[in-house]
């Protein structure tokens, strides 16, 4: 590769936007190179300018955006100045591009087939005939099980991992030799995720396509990349090959990638807070002028107020920091902990909860469920035919006892949120038994229960749509007070409100604002402390934390974790993300299509998965590791989960299960506990893995 | 020369004031100059009497059908009444019956849409088949009827409007409510214990107000049109009165006395313009993509 012209240059690239505060500069000097058949990574969070760098590239940027300077060079070839038709050939047929989201880059009223093969006609290579045989070709190549029938069907036909494989199979169609992604997993389940990689993997070592992957997760850049370039504020500040730069960083900021997020093949120890870097991403508009991360790094000096050069820190590596330049070395994890733990260290001394400890000492479990089900009805079908049923949730058993962490894991449509919809009572179960603190809450209704609403609080996935956006965080956080007569008057409760403000890491004049003007991590804060303003026991989290970037996502877990300690608190927590799991729960509980597949320890699940779900569930999970990846003995699960309108016979997990025999599809498996804590629902438990 | 050096500065201001008056104008122009027309002619409603050079019920025959001069601004109708006069005090009517409607309908339609669509079950389909049901007819004939019906007058025509106003803001609210209801805020206040009407009022509707308040402006418009619409049909106000659609009705068949139907006209034309820009404008407002900070 050496000496050899690059594919895809980009030298010094800046786009800027143009908006009513003033001009926003996205991309700020980025260079950097692909070769024929590379695959590179781009990380950073929200905001960082990676998708902006992408769609420079293909030049399909909005209307208020511009390249204000720099140079793109495909082959060679000036991609700035190209006029429309040049550009349209470069698109289509040297450069592909698959975007994170597969429900909406479809068009949903034609045919795969038209859209396909459109893709092969409209650069002339192909002809119809030959288009549409090269299609089913492509679709078999990508994994679509029978080609020929998904060519006539529509894209609501399909699962959203099926359509990011059409998705491919378009990218491909003309052969490109390079193809950018732009975190096309990130709206995908881990077990998919892992096929769409291997996919990915695969396509490029075939035909020696070039890949520029985005994402903002350091394992998926792991499992693909030969290198990885970390974008941070508009600007590249680290650049090497991905076994170095990931066992190695060699800037502050990726040091701080690496560590914020657990990993699933390392043991959370005994403190379940994670290394959090303190504060937010630099305002576009006012960028600072030295080192841009300079406010949020753990290792900064003087020397950061004046800005550093991207430079070779090692061979083949460059760092924009001071401080590796010169030698500096970044501690392995842990070294730092004490002064990075930012969240107790600024949280003052609210009194931890009278009683705090005596309520997590009293006996008996805080919440029982016993052949939990609910099934929701489907609108539509005939007049005369029986309605059909979604079965969500299909005789769950649990037991949280006080004070301890409960992880609910699976796939979406697994039922895990619909779980924490019916024990707050939001839903109510078609079947089964909910006892909450010794009360049966099943079919109680709105009065009854307003009393234990008290004692049980609910934290949402989505920051932006759990907050009501005309009421300031104050009213918001004095209302239920007041409603349940905790706070006896308005003074009361604006002095309650400063507390908990505080409590979460706020300032008090927060209460003052309307949501909008906080961030997802923020506001995250302020449904957290929603939460506790009725001052529960047991708080139900929906996925609080898979919104928000990698840093915010640690912020937040150290908070909860926090209140965990201070306040006696009982979490049902719910959450995709296996790795965050496993660190903060004491039990997880593994959940397939509405039933439970395993309970067991934290530690004994992630160290010897019984069900055979677990296991695949495990391995899915990309580690930001280029030797633990490669070493470790991986089982990719074919097949997407089948439709929870008409689930399998038996074990609902044998149609993607390798272990499946006949008895599989007869018996439903009973859960039962195989080890001293841990119960599988499985007839061959422990064989795999 | 600190002059010369203070002066660059400053320069630069201006221009950055300049360039922030012209931002101004192209968002909130339109909307301003609409503000703009519907305030002037609320002033005119209001001090119509005190305005209008003649008493507006004067009748006099020896002056009927006088062209506009400096004496009858705007001319004299077929029983010599000063059209200027009129035009000033027919204001009051009509955007009195255009507010009433649209208020009063809006409120209707939207508590009933509203509360359909956060009950769901049986009594949405009822409440949204009673709107299909007001939906199906033409709606300025089903007024007309019911107009008819009750008997002329400016109280029963507008009862008459309100029965075909509402079901548009019912459809919406519904809509705005369905849209609001599965957000997670909603399911928040559920768990805090909240009960349905507190949700409904304190937590949904607020929040799905924006959109019908754009369709309450721009419908005052339509409501002064079709109440003149009405007038001119002959329902609604009883004669000495002054109301434009009455009074473009009065001059329809004078062609040679153009003035007697066109100002009114112009009047009712100002009005609804009025109202559309300031209703455009504030849906601009309230879109956050075109606010963007």
């Amino acid at each position: 590769m050496s000496g050899a012209q690059p594919l895809l240059e980009v030298r010094d690239l800046r786009t800027e936007f143009a908006t009513d505060a003033g001009t926003v500069r996205a991309v700020d000097g980025v260079s950097f190179s692909i070769a024929e058949g590379e695959t590179v990574g781009i990380v950073g969070e929200s905001g960082s300018g990676k998708s902006v760098t992408a769609r420079s590239i293909m030049r399909l940027l909005d209307e208020n955006a511009r390249i204000a300077g720099g140079a793109i060079k495909f082959r060679g070839r000036d991609v700035m100045h190209l006029d429309r038709e040049g550009l349209r050939a470069l698109r289509g047929s040297d450069i592909a591009m698959v975007f994170q989201d597969p429900m909406t880059s479809l068009n949903p009223v034609r045919r795969i087939a038209g859209q396909l093969v459109e893709g092969m006609t409209v650069h002339g290579r192909y002809g119809r005939g030959a288009a549409r045989a090269r299609a089913i070709d492509l679709l078999r190549r990508m994994g679509v099980s029978a080609p020929e029938r998904a060519l006539d069907s529509y894209p609501h036909e399909f699962s959203g991992g099926m359509r990011q494989r059409v998705m491919l199979a378009m990218g491909f169609s003309n052969g490109p030799s390079l193809l950018i992604a732009d975190e096309p997993t990130t709206a995908l389940d881990v077990t998919i995720q892992a096929q769409i990689l291997d996919l990915l993997r695969d396509l490029n070592a075939e035909f020696g396509t070039a890949v520029l992957l985005i994402s903002h997760d350091l394992g998926v850049i792991a499992n693909v990349c030969r290198r990885v370039i970390v974008m941070y504020g508009g600007e590249v500040v680290e650049e090497g090959l991905a076994e170095d730069l990931l066992s190695d960083p060699r800037h502050p900021y990726t040091w701080a990638l690496l560590n914020a997020v657990p990993r699933v093949d390392r043991k959370a120890d005994g403190d379940r807070r994670l290394l959090a870097i303190e504060g937010q991403p630099p305002d576009p508009l006012a960028m600072p002028a030295g080192c841009r991360f300079a406010a949020r790094c753990p290792f900064r000096e003087a020397r950061c107020a004046e800005k550093p050069d991207l430079a070779e820190v090692a061979p083949g590596r460059r760092a924009r920091c001071w401080v590796t330049q010169d030698g500096g070395v970044l501690p392995a994890r842990g070294a730092h902990g004490a002064r990075l733990a930012d969240v107790p260290a600024r949280m003052a001394p609210v009194a931890a909860r009278d009683g705090a400890v005596a309520e997590a000492a009293r006996p008996g479990p805080i919440l029982e469920l016993s052949g939990l089900a609910k099934h929701f009805p489907l609108r539509g079908g005939g007049f005369l035919s029986t309605p059909r049923k979604v079965h969500a949730v299909n005789g769950v058993d649990l037991v949280v006892r006080r004070g301890e962490t409960v992880g609910l894991v699976g796939e979406s449509g697994c039922g895990k949120s619909t779980i924490a919809r019916l024990v707050t009572r939001i839903h109510e179960p078609t079947a089964g038994r909910i006892l909450f603190d010794g009360v049966d809450i099943t079919h109680a209704d709105a009065a009854a229960i307003r009393p234990l609403r008290r004692r049980m609080q609910m934290v949402f996935q989505d920051p932006y749509a759990s907050l009501n956006p005309r009421m300031t965080v104050g009213d918001m956080l004095a209302e239920p007070m007041l409603f349940h007569g905790i706070a006896a008057g308005r003074a009361a409760a604006r002095g309650r409100v400063v507390e908990l403000l505080d409590l979460v890491g706020l300032p008090a004049r927060a209460a003052e604002r309307y949501p909008h003007e906080f961030s997802g991590g923020q506001r995250q804060r302020i449904g957290t402390a929603r939460a506790l303003a009725v001052d529960p026991a047991l708080v139900v989290a929906d996925e609080p934390i898979s919104s928000l970037d990698v840093n915010i996502q640690a912020q937040v877990i150290n908070l909860l974790v926090d209140l965990q300690e201070r306040l006696g608190l009982t979490y049902l927590f719910i959450a995709h993300d296996l790795a965050v799991v496993r660190h903060v729960s004491d039990r997880i509980v593994v959940l397939y299509l509405g039933k439970v597949m395993e309970v067991a320890t934290a530690a004994d699940l992630f160290e010897r998965p019984l069900h055979p779900y677990s296991v695949a569930l495990l391995s899915a999970v990309p580690i930001p590791d280029v030797a633990a990846e490669r070493a470790r003995k991986r089982m990719v699960l074919g097949g997407e989960p089948p439709s929870a309108i008409d689930p399998p016979s038996g074990c609902r997990f044998r149609t993607r299960c390798p272990l499946a025999k006949p008895v599989c599809a007869e018996q439903p498996p009973p859960l039962v506990e195989h080890r001293p804590g841990q119960f599988a629902a499985c007839h061959f438990p422990g064989e795999l893995g | 020369m600190s002059a010369g050096i203070a002066g660059a500065p400053a320069t630069d201001a201006a221009e950055a004031s300049r360039a922030r008056r012209g931002r101004w104008l192209r968002r909130y122009g339109l909307a301003a100059t609409g503000g703009a027309i519907v305030l002037a002619w609320v002033l005119v409603a209001i001090f119509a009497t005190a305005l209008a050079p003649w008493p507006h019920e004067q009748v006099d025959v020896t002056r009927r059908l006088l062209p506009p001069s400096a004496e009858h601004w705007l001319g004299t109708d077929l029983l010599g009444r000063d059209v200027f006069s009129r035009l000033l005090v027919g204001a009051r009517i009509s955007l009195v019956a255009g507010i009433v409607v649209v208020v009063v309908g809006g409120l209707v339609g939207t508590l009933i849409g509203g509360i359909a669509a956060y009950a769901g079950g049986r009594a949405e389909e009822w409440m949204m088949r009673a709107t299909d049901l007001v939906m199906c007819f033409p709606p300025i004939i089903l007024a007309m009827a019911i107009a008819a019906a009750l008997g002329i007058g400016v109280t029963n025509t507008i009862l008459a409007m309100l029965v075909v106003w509402w079901p548009k803001f019912a459809r919406l609210a519904r809509s705005l409510v369905l849209v609001q209801r599965n957000q997670e805020y909603v399911e928040a206040a559920h768990v805090l214990g909240f009960g349905p009407s507190r949700i409904l009022f304190r937590h949904i509707v607020p929040n799905a107000v924006g959109p019908l308040v754009v369709l309450l402006t721009l419908d005052v418009g339509t409501a002064i049109l079709t109440f003149a619409g009405l007038n001119f049909l002959g329902l609604g106000v009883i004669p000495p009165t002054p109301e434009w659609g009455a009074m473009v009705s009065e001059g329809r068949e004078l062609v040679e006395q153009w003035w007697v139907a066109t100002f009114p006209g112009v009047a009712i034309l100002t009005v609804v313009i009025g109202f559309n820009f300031l209703g455009d404008g504030i849906r601009d407002w309230l879109d956050p993509k075109s606010r963007r900070r």
